[in-house]
This record gives structure tokens, C-alpha cells and sequence, in this order.
């Protein structure tokens, strides 16, 4: 009864397609923006930068995701190459232009990968489902050999994983080793807040309902009059572009090296199983996926303490493998549109307690 | 600097002129490539197999093919160092590989049925990643060597090189399809599987168990699993990169097509080579370890002009 | 009630189109005028859908030529032809499943929707203004169709008959000049079709859209339109008034004589 929509009249029909038409929903999201910039205040550093950071990063690569194969349905599994993309373009323009502005690097980034992102998506043309799987392999594969291979990436650096140099905004450093964690922290929850309202918005408009036109029945889509290539490489773009800002402030907030293994096939797997798990189709299931994902082997790592049984760190590593394989298989049962849907049935079960029908 | 002209010769010098020389200057060396490549490519053909036969009878892109391989050499090199004999590891683990696909069925693809093919291939992912911390769990994620007393060591047949053991992976491998083929036409459980892979409603309504068939399919695909991953254990050891590795029968598929057993062979061979030769004569100007993407990258460039695969069939879209 | 400007708005002429061996249409012409409803019929595997798949450039025909709107071509791409104001509905329907009802007729008006991607990200201003303006349009469709209860509904829960209307509306939002359906009311009880009925010919009367339509039952074709062009194995067979196509011979043997007994 307390969370409810009855009695929340709407009058004109741009209050209908707000953001968060209901007003417990906006009183909920105003408490979670609250509660995120007052984290630093109560956590500890070792939450802040080993769960936080990366947990708000890698929801802004699953929301890139979500939104080519969730709202799209083009199936890629190059998430991690793309984000490795952002990365090393990031420090050829920091590098390239020390006084350039850490905000412009990052979008300037995300555009690179925006742009190979394109030429990528463009077989998803002529080909879908598992057809595009395997090009964009090939996008993971090629993408990750040419910013090992070729040492202009790294401006010839010996070790061929350069530090992410160290910047400063408004006086104070955000990004490398010096950058405090409550300071990187600020700038990527800013970065995520306002990619992921964008995302939220076009969703919700015109490129939204084309995208998932394309994904529910693409001839459809093409005969009323929605162009398949044109919407298709918005979306490669688009996505692509929120991996390379990921991958950029993975190497520049989070992990400050800029290094290949980061974004190997496995970060790409580890996307698509945050997608999955949190709700393929949902800005906020990205966010629950990437948590989800990134907090899963933390706790299995500190579970067997608990009960103090001593379990050996590689055997944890691969029980980590069987849970997420067992999960996946799980949601899709289950759940296929995962903990975004649950949340919201858990709200429905709200908007009629106490009362049960 | 230099001129544009010294740059664009240098350019024709390393990409094109050198290599190609490369080859005339020493064709046995090439043909040696050639050789090494096609036997490389009889293990991705292996694996290809694997697939084809699951996304033939089933419309199901396998992706755990790969880590079935992995799985099935990890439990055969794992009961051979337990001390038991081949002849008792070998079925042994194909009883793994049954068991396998009965619970695969059971509880993945039973739940399933019906859902959108891209459901389906991202829950293979599931078992996957289930398959692989699985069999590390139970083995070990160490490197384990293979010798089952496979001839080894090289052969030179007139002045070229052989590799034995990977005379014995062709061999394998053709006497796998033979049996394959044999199963397919002249078993009737071999014809039921082509009558679902012809047409999944005909096949229902004259009574062909659908998932007794996808039981079947699996189990087999195992079994292709089981002889793809002692041929690859033998030849580079039991490993975790070897799911890695079989990833590259994807781009393989996209070659052959996705229901074209031939198309899996042919496919195989056309990866195994290029990539060798790639990497051998242009490799080096290119930075090295191009194997890693070749693949791909051919398979990317081939859907762009053929998408439907060499012996794939086009599909006429109706509304 | 034939159109009151008595010119063509759609004309194929010579339309042939086949699959590898298979001849689907052979040597097709009729023409469609402005604000009419047209009728085409035929049995199974006559090549009436293929005949509105080539109208929309779905299929491209490897002989003969379409003249819309006085111009004349090939064939057209599907965008194209939605752009130049054909729309229609399928015989097995093709809505976006796990889209709502409302937001599957929004996307019957993508081609009035121009605003780039960096004004609908920010959804401020024209953006703005243009979701709002699209909407109300479509909540008239709405409510002509009747179906405000289920604007929010995802289409693939909703039952049969209400997905062929919210499928019509979706063909509505984006205010053709001809709109083609495929079979209409295949599959639905007496109620259904009589709403659907109503539906076309308020359609065709207050919008004055040319209409094109595929139909099986005959009562239905001899009442709503106005002119029948029969289609069998590809070929046309007759073409008139719905007294004329029931009076022809050829068609009382080919298909009217079979299907009625």
C-alpha cells in the first residue's frame, strides 16, 4: 500500500514518459544518489576501490552492452576488445595532449571506440545471432593483438603496460597513483550517473523503440519504414562508445596501467554474464549485474572463512566458474529478464501489500 | 623521412614481395606449411564436427563444444594417471560424455525448449564456463601430458617433413567421419536425426521423440569430443587453452556453414592452412602471433560476400 | 464510395517474380485507385501476399514495373516505400513482442520522427517536444481503436484479436496514403471481424486511406470492397466490382466453386 501508483494522476503525457513515473520510484532513485555520493564518508578504502569502482565501471560497459544486445539483440561477445579500445586511446590523447581535460579524454576515447565499433557492426547486416558472436570474436581477438603488437599504442614504452599518467581536474588529481580514492571515486560515479540517464533516454525515445524493433522481429522493423543498417551501427556505436569510456576509466581509475589482460575474453564474457544475470533489456539490471558479477567471487572468497574451512584460492577460482555457468543457466530458466525483473515483481508484490489481490 | 616512393616500395617489399618470394624461392618449405596446416586444420574439423551435428539436430549453436573437449581429455588423461589402462579410461569417459548429455538435456535444454535460438546459445555458454571450472575442480587446472603410445617423432615422406602424431589425428578424424556418415544413413536412429534436421515439426508429428534425438545428438557430439580432445591432448597437452583453441572452429562453421558436415571438414582445412601460412610468411611483418585473430578476421571478411557459408543454403525470408 | 479523384495511386504492371524454379507471380497487373478499397483473393499459394511483399519492395520482381503515386520504377526498398506512405499489417503477425502496445504503434511513426541521437540522449527541447507531439497522435489512434486498457500491456501477452488491432494501429501512426493488409481478420470470431470491419471502413471514410487488402472469407471482400482482383497460381484471373468477380466463370470454377462447394 505505501508504494503505489493509484492516486498519482497524470496529466499531461510528458509526465507519463518521465524518467520514473511513479513518485515512490523518484523518492527511491533521489535516495540512491544520496546514499552513492556518501559512500566515501562511510566505507572503507578497500571498499571504495575494490568494489565500488569497479562495480560502477563495469555497469557503464554492461549498460553499453545492454544496449546492443539487450535492447538491440545483436549478440556480442568483443565487449572486453572495445573496452581495451577506450583504453589505449585514451592514453595516446592524454599523452598526445597533457592539458587536455580528463572528461574530454574519456569521451574522446569512447568516440574511437565508437568508430571501430561501426566497422565492426557493420557484417551484423547480413548476418545475425550467432554469426555476429563470431565477428565479434574476431573484434576481441584482433583488437587485443594490435594494442599488444603495436608499440605505438603505448608510445614505444619498454614494458608495453604503461602507467596511466597522472592528471588533475579542478586541482585535484583523478587519475594514476597519486589520484586519492574518493576523488576517483566522485568522477567515475559522475561519469555513470550521466551516461547512464543518457542511456535511460534513448531508450525510452525513438532510437530505443527502433532498436528493440530490430531485436523483436527485424523484417517487420525494416517494412515499417526502421533502416536495418542504420539502426544497427547506432547501436554498434553507441554500445562501443560506453565500452571505451569503461576501458578508459578502468586504466585510468581503477587499475592505473594500461594493460591487454584487463580486457581479455573473459572481461568480455564477464559483460555478457552481467547483462544476463541482471536483465537483458534494463539500464538497472546493469547495474545489479555488475554487481552482482564482481561481488559474487568476493564473497566466495571470504564464505569458506566464515565457516572456517579452508579452501585453497585456485579451487575457489574454479568453483567461481561453476557458480557463474550454473547462474546463467539458472536466469535463462528462470528468469530470463534476471534481477531487474525480480525487482520488479518485488515491487508489484509492494504496490498490493498488504492486501493480497 | 623518407619518400612516399621508398615508403610504398618498402610496403610491396614486406607484404608482398617477400613473402611470395618466400614461397617461390622454397616450395618444399611451403608445402610443409601447407601440410602442417591442413593437420591443424583436421583438429578444428574435429571440433567444427562437434557443433555441426548438435546445431544440425537440434538448432542449437553448441558453444560449450570447445570445453566438451577440454572436459573429455581432462577425465581421460585424468583416469589414465589414476593408473588405469586405455582400454578402460577410453570408455569410461565416454560414459562421462552419455552422462553428460543426459543431464545437458535434462536440465538445460528440457527447460528451454522453445525459447529464442540466442537463449539457447548463451545457456551453452552456461555450461561452458559450468564444464571448465567443473573439470579443473576435479582434475586439476595443471598442464597434464598425453601419451597413449601414438606414434611420434617425424616422417619425411621424399624430402618433406611429417609430423607423425598429426598423421594419426588425420586418420582419426577420417575414420571418424566414415562412421559418422555410416551412422547417419544406414542406423535408424541416424535417419530420425536427419528427418529433425530436415524439418523439426514433420519430424514431431510422425513420432520422432524430439528430445530422446537431442539425447542422442549430444551424446555423440561427445563422443566427437572425446576423439578431438585425446588428438589435442596428445599434441599440446591437456589444457586450459585448449577451450581457447577450440573457440577457432566458430570461424571454422562460418566457412563451412553451420549444417554441412563437408562444409565442417573443408572449413577446418581452409583455417588450418591460412593461418599457418599467414603466420609464417606474414607473421613477422606483421608483429607476430597473428594466429590468434586470422581466423576470425577471414571469417568476418567471407560473411560479407557469403554469409549463408560454402555449402550452406540460402534462406529465402517470408512474411 | 470509389474515390472521388478517379486516378490511379498504385499501378503494377507485368509483375512477374519467381524463387530459383518456383514461379510465384507471373505477368500481374492491376491498379489501385486513390481512396478505394481494394480486394485481392485467391487460394492458398496464389501469390497474393508475395503480390504485397513486391508492392512494399520486400521482394523485388524480376519483371515489370510499379507506378506509386505517378512514379514509376523497378522496385523500391522497404524504408523507401514505408517513406512514400505504404504501410501494412502480415498475415501471421509481426509486432515486436516484448515491446507494449503503445510504444509498438510509436514506432509506426519513426519516419515523422527526425530528432538525432545526441537530442533524444539529452530528451530536452525538440527532442522533447516531438515524443510528446508523436504521442498524442498515437493515443488518437488509441483511442479509435478502442484499446486504452492495454496501452501498457506487452503485446505478446495480449490475446489474438487485440494484437491484430494494435498491429492495425501500428500500420495507422504513420498516416499512410495506401495501406495494405494481409488478412485482416484470418483467425477471428464473427465479433472480431465485425469490429475489424468497422475498423477498415472508418479508416478508408475518415482518413481517406487507400486501402489494399487480402481476405479468404468472401462475405466479408463482397462487402467492404470495392473492387476485387482475383489472383490463382500466380496469374491474374479477374479483376471488377465484387458483382462482376462473382459472376465470372473463371472464378466460380477456380476458387469461389472449390471453397464454397
Amino acid at each position: 500500500m505505501f508504494y503505489r501508483e493509484a492516486g498519482d494522476f497524470k496529466s499531461t503525457y510528458a509526465e507519463d514518459q518521465a524518467l520514473f513515473p511513479i513518485a515512490l520510484d523518484r523518492w527511491f532513485v533521489l535516495a540512491a544518489a544520496v546514499m552513492a555520493c556518501g559512500v566515501p564518508l562511510v566505507a572503507s578504502e578497500y571498499w571504495l576501490s575494490t568494489i565500488f569502482l569497479p562495480v560502477l565501471i563495469l555497469s557503464i560497459a554492461a549498460i553499453g552492452l545492454n544496449l546492443l544486445t539487450g535492447y538491440a539483440g545483436q549478440l556480442s561477445l568483443g565487449a572486453g576488445g572495445f573496452m581495451a579500445c577506450g583504453a589505449y586511446m585514451a592514453y595516446k590523447f592524454t599523452t598526445a595532449f597533457p592539458e587536455l581535460n580528463m572528461v574530454v579524454v574519456f569521451a574522446l576515447s569512447g568516440l574511437s571506440a565508437a568508430a571501430v565499433g561501426i566497422v565492426f557492426g557493420i557484417p551484423s547486416l547480413r548476418i545475425k545471432g550467432f554469426y555476429l558472436a563470431v565477428t565479434t570474436l574476431a573484434a576481441q581477438f584482433f583488437l587485443l593483438w594490435l594494442f599488444t603488437k603495436v608499440p605505438w599504442f603505448v608510445n614505444y614504452s619498454i614494458s608495453g603496460v604503461p602507467t596511466a599518467p597522472p592528471r588533475e581536474m579542478f586541482g585535484v588529481p583523478v587519475t594514476g597513483a597519486s589520484a586519492s580514492v574518493e576523488a576517483r571515486y566522485y568522477l567515475v560515479l559522475a561519469l555513470t550517473a550521466i551516461l547512464a540517464l543518457l542511456a535511460k533516454n534513448l531508450v525510452r525515445g525513438r532510437i530505443g523503440r527502433e532498436w528493440m524493433a530490430i531485436r523483436d522481429m527485424d523484417i517487420a522493423a525494416e517494412i515499417i519504414g526502421i533502416r536495418p543498417l542504420k539502426t544497427k551501427l547506432t547501436a554498434f556505436a553507441i554500445s562501443s562508445f560506453y565500452c571505451g569510456v569503461a576501458g578508459a576509466l578502468w586504466s585510468f581509475c581503477y587499475i592505473n596501467i594500461v594493460e591487454p589482460t584487463a580486457f581479455d575474453i573473459n572481461r568480455s564474457f564477464a559483460i555478457l554474464f552481467m547483462i544476463i544475470i541482471g536483465g537483458l533489456g534494463s539500464i538497472l539490471g546493469s547495474f545489479l549485474g555488475a554487481a552482482f558479477i564482481t561481488l559474487l567471487p568476493v564473497f566466495l572468497n571470504n564464505a569458506p572463512a566464515l565457516f572456517n574451512l579452508q579452501i585453497s584460492s585456485t579451487l575457489v577460482s574454479h568453483i567461481e566458474f561453476m557458480v557463474f555457468g550454473a547462474l546463467i543457466i539458472f536466469f535463462l530458466i528462470v528468469e530470463p529478464h534476471g534481477l531487474a525483473r525480480l525487482w520488479q515483481i518485488a515491487k508489484e508484490k509492494l504496490r498490493l501489500w498488504p492486501f493480497p489481490h | 623521412m623518407h619518400t612516399w616512393g621508398w615508403r610504398v616500395g618498402e610496403f610491396f617489399h614486406t607484404f608482398f614481395a617477400a613473402p611470395v618470394g618466400g614461397i617461390i624461392e622454397a616450395p618444399l618449405f611451403f608445402l610443409e606449411v601447407v601440410i602442417g596446416g591442413l593437420m591443424a586444420g583436421v583438429m578444428y574439423s574435429l571440433v567444427a564436427l562437434g557443433f555441426v551435428l548438435i546445431f544440425k539436430a537440434s538448432g542449437v549453436f553448441n558453444f560449450a563444444q570447445g570445453t566438451m573437449v577440454l572436459f573429455a581429455a581432462l577425465c581421460f588423461v585424468g583416469f589414465l594417471e589414476m593408473g588405469a589402462a586405455l582400454w578402460i579410461a577410453f570408455p569410461l569417459t565416454l560414459a562421462i560424455m552419455v552422462a553428460l548429455a543426459f543431464v545437458v538435456e535434462r536440465v538445460v535444454l528440457r527447460p528451454l525448449v522453445n525459447q529464442e535460438h540466442i537463449i539457447l546459445f548463451m545457456s551453452t555458454i552456461g555450461i561452458a564456463f559450468f564444464l571448465e571450472g567443473f573439470g579443473e575442480l576435479l582434475w586439476g587446472g595443471d598442464v597434464h601430458e598425453l601419451d597413449i603410445g601414438l606414434p611420434d617423432g617425424a616422417l619425411f615422406v621424399g624430402e618433406i617433413l611429417i609430423q607423425q602424431n598429426d598423421l594419426v589425428a588425420a586418420a582419426a578424424a577420417s575414420i571418424m567421419v566414415a562412421v559418422l556418415a555410416f551412422f547417419f544413413h544406414y542406423t535408424r536412429v541416424g535417419r530420425a536425426l536427419r528427418a529433425v534436421a530436415d524439418d523439426h515439426q514433420a519430424a514431431l508429428s510422425i513420432g520422432i521423440p524430439l528430445q530422446q534425438i537431442w539425447f542422442i545428438v549430444w551424446a555423440v557430439a561427445g563422443a566427437v569430443a572425446l576423439v578431438a580432445g585425446i588428438m589435442w591432448g596428445q599434441k599440446l597437452g591437456v589444457q586450459f587453452s585448449l577451450s581457447v583453441i577450440a573457440l577457432k572452429a566458430l570461424p571454422v562453421l562460418i566457412l563451412g556453414g553451420f549444417t554441412s558436415i563437408p562444409g565442417a571438414i573443408v572449413g577446418g582445412l581452409i583455417v588450418g592452412v591460412g593461418e599457418k601460412v599467414a603466420e609464417v610468411f606474414w607473421g613477422q611483418a606483421l608483429g607476430g602471433a597473428i594466429e590468434e585473430w586470422f581466423a576470425y578476421i577471414l571469417a568476418l571478411v567471407f560473411l560479407l560476400f557469403r554469409p549463408q557459408g560454402l555449402f550452406g543454403e540460402r534462406i529465402i525470408e517470408r512474411v | 464510395m470509389v474515390g472521388e479523384k478517379n486516378e490511379a495511386l498504385l499501378k503494377v504492371e507485368n509483375i512477374s517474380l519467381a524463387f530459383g524454379g518456383v514461379r510465384a507471380l507471373e505477368e500481374v497487373s492491376f491498379d489501385v485507385m486513390r481512396g478505394e478499397v481494394r480486394a485481392i483473393i485467391g487460394p492458398n499459394g496464389a501469390g497474393k501476399s508475395s503480390m504485397l511483399n513486391v508492392i512494399n519492395g520486400f521482394y523485388h520482381p524480376q519483371k515489370g514495373s510499379i507506378t506509386y503515386k505517378n512514379r514509376r520504377r523497378a522496385q523500391m526498398k522497404p524504408h523507401a516505400a514505408a517513406a512514400a506512405g505504404i504501410a501494412r499489417t502480415f498475415q501471421n503477425i509481426a509486432l515486436f513482442r516484448g515491446m507494449s502496445a503503445l510504444d509498438n504503434i510509436m514506432t509506426g511513426r519513426v519516419h515523422k520522427m527526425k530528432r538525432g541521437f545526441l537530442w533524444q540522449a539529452l530528451h530536452i527541447g525538440p527532442a522533447r517536444r516531438e515524443e510528446m507531439e508523436n504521442r498524442a497522435f498515437v493515443e488518437g489512434i488509441i483511442d479509435f481503436l478502442e484499446i486504452q486498457a492495454i496501452r501498457r500491456v506487452p503485446v505478446g501477452r495480449l490475446p489474438y484479436g487485440l494484437q491484430k488491432r494494435v498491429e492495425l494501429g501500428r500500420a495507422l501512426a504513420a498516416e499512410p496514403d495506401l495501406l495494405l493488409l494481409d488478412e485482416p481478420m484470418a483467425g477471428m470470431n464473427l465479433e472480431e471481424k465485425e469490429d475489424m470491419c468497422r475498423f477498415i471502413l472508418d479508416v478508408n471514410e475518415q482518413f481517406g486511406t487507400t486501402i489494399a487488402l487480402i481476405e479468404h472469407d468472401m462475405g466479408v471482400v463482397m462487402d467492404i470492397s470495392d473492387r476485387v482482383v482475383v489472383l490463382d497460381h500466380g496469374k491474374k484471373l479477374a479483376d471488377g466490382t465484387p458483382a462482376e468477380v462473382r459472376g465470372d466463370q473463371a472464378v466460380v470454377d477456380a476458387y469461389l466453386g472449390v471453397a464454397r462447394g
